[in-house]
């Protein structure tokens, strides 16, 4: 694989170097510059060293493996591809994404999956080993979210108000979520078997990524959440 | 009666000497107000559902047919008017919050009307821009704030991106799915032949009018529907919607019952599913925040073009677009509070953001003072209606105007102000596809070029009487504007004189 030595590199420069390449490229030395992969269609990425904010924004295909940490909005807006991070990822994972997946060994921050959608055949799908902060997956409209709490077992799964504002999309949380409030308009209830078979490949490829043991993975209970309607607004308005 | 009985807003009056039962009013209404009842062989009217569009008065082949307002007036009170109440008896009815459309309706002041223009006599002469030639093109985008040479002692001519525009003028956001099909289409073709250029709005760009990319301004809101790498790369600037002046501070939500066909597929989200655009970006805190989204747009588009930031006009705006010009943007659009809508709540549209003659001249102002207005264009919009206000905001400051309602209403809109009901008989407002096909695209094109043209040729007569013979020298050149009946202070923020002065 092709390398290129990010030290001191300016994002601008970085990532016009990385337009020029065609070939798989290892980033080494990765600090915190931005907008890696931005909108890139084809190729694989692997940085070393943390990258920083909106990595793989717009993302249309490519797949980008982050061997440690991520920082804010990893895949923002993503249309299709992949990303991997071996650590935590900070603030507003996957906003808006509409399609590729996104895989988190650790923690996210605040705001995970925010507004995530689903159209016809592209199905975005975030899986977050650790636990999730506040406002996971608000105001989501479409997509699979999967926490699975496996990194701090004495931490709540999620921060405070999930799913506000959800109105498309499933939420998966490996616990029994007895100590989450979740917003009226969504719907928490103990995942089933049929629930759990939508995310065994995705977990499979978890495993994969992370060398878990996908049978003590599910030798757990998980809570499963729907919103209640796609229209959340639809009764709120009189015409004047 | 559960509710409170309303009187209808409007009065039908058919003239039943002159109508012949030809029932071209019935096919026209889509709300269902004209009737023929048979067993009398007349024509009648449930004025209850009338919205005041005129499509029936317009087509009716005998003139038959007037609507006024209903004379039938609750007791007169200055304080309690007619709309207020019936706004109380609407909420007391449903519990809902009020919801309208188009720009804020209310008398409140409209600065382009108490500002005057200057001419030229005696001392330097006018010119004519019949005989002599004169510029109306304008380019938006970064300016460069020193002159560079490169080690061979040759001037660096490389520019920022830029937008070329045959005239000071670009039509506004409108989305697809807030108007329909057939109004895209004619902006889109208008705009070109123009060109100008439209703007897709926040609901994604529909697959057809890819080929007119070159005169499309790509928006990104909250929600970023249909935001996708190919939308970006097809137009030719790209836009940041942060607030709109006909509802600032607030996002939109788009009914899932709009949501059908095209329109989903547009904005790639399912039939039915409410359209959300949250009232934040909720990556955006800061002008650090902003900064990030305008970069990555730009690294997404490796640096070609120029990013718009949209802001309503609001009571901070110097200082905000003083930090939206720091945070990379090409060009600042400020919306101002009598802007229009396909929907918004009416508290909000009232009572939320000031008037963009105000908002520009502080703008304007500020980037001077702090050196930095080189480093953005600004283009004003938020009621723009005429040849002259576009002057006006000119010499105010700004490089360009956004207009949308003016270009509606040569679409063949008639201002009733029911676009949230999504039953526009004028075809513009609707998914309707019945109501859709009453808009030809190319009637509607050719009528935003005749509008465009005549305006254009207007602007090169206040410019010509002036003695100005470009935009740009008209660009921020507040010595040819004067103030009517206005306060010391509006005349200082204007940064304008009184007449007489």
């Amino acid at each position: 694989m092709k390398q290129i030595d990010a030290k001191e590199l300016d994002f601008r420069t970085l990532n016009e170097r990385l337009r020029q390449e065609t070939d798989d490229i290892e980033i080494l030395n990765c600090c915190g510059q931005r907008f890696i992969g931005a909108g890139l269609s084809d190729r694989k990425l692997l940085l070393r060293g943390t990258p920083g904010n909106a990595l793989g924004a717009y993302l249309n295909g490519a797949e980008i493996t982050v061997g440690g940490n991520a920082q804010d909005a990893v895949g923002d807006t993503m249309n299709a591809g992949k990303i991997i991070i071996h650590g935590d990822v900070g603030d507003a994972a996957g906003y808006a994404m509409r399609g590729g997946t996104i895989f988190v060994k650790g923690s996210a921050g605040y705001r995970a999956g925010i507004h995530m959608k689903a159209y016809q055949d592209k199905i975005p799908q975030m899986v977050i080993g650790g636990a999730a902060g506040s406002f996971l997956g608000e105001y989501q409209a479409g997509g699979v979210i999967v926490v699975l709490g496996l990194e701090e077992p004495d931490r709540r799964i999620v921060g405070n108000f999930p799913c506000t504002g959800m109105h498309g999309g499933k939420l998966f949380l490996r616990s029994r979520c007895e100590d989450v409030r979740f917003p009226e308009q969504a719907t928490a209830r103990p995942a089933t078997k049929q629930d759990l078979k939508e995310i065994h490949n995705i977990l499979l490829d978890y495993c994969a990524f992370f060398a878990y043991d996908i049978n003590k993975i599910l030798d757990a209970p998980f809570t499963v959440v729907t919103p209640d309607t796609a229209n959340p607004y639809r009764r709120m308005y009189v015409e004047n | 009666m559960n509710g409170i009985y309303m009187t209808p807003e409007f009065d039908v009056i058919r003239s039943d000497a002159r109508c012949t039962a030809c029932r071209v009013c019935q096919r026209q209404c889509a709300n269902g107000v004209h009737s023929f009842l048979a067993e009398k062989g007349v024509m009648v009217s449930d004025e209850t559902k009338c919205v005041n569009c005129q499509r029936c008065v317009s087509f009716c082949p005998a003139r038959a047919l007037k609507i006024v307002r209903n004379d039938n007036r609750l007791r007169e009170n200055a304080n309690w008017d007619q709309d207020t109440i019936r706004e109380i008896y609407k909420q007391a009815n449903s519990g809902g919050v009020l919801l309208s459309s188009m720009g804020n309706p209310k008398p409140l002041p409209v600065y382009w009307d108490k500002i005057l223009i200057n001419a030229s006599q005696v001392t330097n002469p006018p010119i004519d821009p019949l005989r002599e030639p004169m510029e109306t093109r304008v380019f938006l985008g970064k300016k460069p704030e020193k002159v560079t040479r490169g080690a061979d002692g040759n001037l660096i001519t490389t520019l920022p991106p830029q937008i070329e525009l045959t005239m000071p003028v670009l039509f506004s956001a409108m989305s697809y799915g807030s108007i329909s099909y057939n109004a895209h289409a004619a902006l889109a073709k208008a705009a070109t032949e123009l060109g100008i250029l439209y703007n897709t709005g926040e609901g994604g760009l529909h697959e057809d009018f890819y080929p007119y990319g070159a005169h499309t301004v790509v928006q990104v809101a909250s929600g970023r529907f249909g935001v996708h790498e190919k939308y970006l790369e097809t137009g030719a600037a790209i836009e940041i919607k942060m607030g709109q002046g006909a509802k600032p501070g607030i996002g939109g939500h788009m009914a899932g019952a709009e949501i059908v066909g095209d329109v989903s597929r547009t904005r790639m989200i399912p039939e039915g599913t409410d359209a959300i655009s949250p009232a934040p970006h909720h990556d955006i805190y800061s002008i650090e925040d902003l900064r990030q989204l305008v970069y990555s747009l730009k690294e997404a588009t490796r640096y070609r073009k120029p990013v718009i930031v949209k802001v309503a006009a609001v009571h901070n705006i110097a200082a905000i677009a003083s930090g939206v010009a720091r945070s990379g943007a090409d060009i600042i659009a400020i919306d101002g509070f009598r802007g229009g809508t396909g929907a918004a709540p009416t508290r909000i549209r009232d009572n939320v953001g000031i008037p963009i003659e105000l908002a520009l001249a502080a703008v304007d102002q500020r980037l001077r003072d702090e050196g930095i207005r080189g480093r953005v264009s600004l283009i004003a919009g938020g009621s723009i209606r005429s040849a002259a206000d576009v002057v006006k905001a000119l010499a105010l400051g700004a490089d360009a105007c956004y207009v949308a309602t003016a270009a509606l209403l040569a679409l063949g809109c008639h201002l009733c102000r029911t676009c949230q009901s999504g039953k526009c008989n004028w075809g513009i407002a609707t998914q309707e596809p019945e109501l859709v096909k009453r808009l030809d695209p190319d009637r509607g094109s050719e009528r935003l070029v005749n509008l465009m043209n005549a305006w254009r040729h207007e602007i090169m007569e206040l410019m010509g009487g002036m003695g100005i013979n470009s935009v740009e020298a008209l660009r921020g050149n507040r010595l040819m504007l004067r103030g009517v009946g206005l306060t010391q202070k509006e005349l200082e923020i204007l940064g304008i004189s009184h007449a007489g002065e």
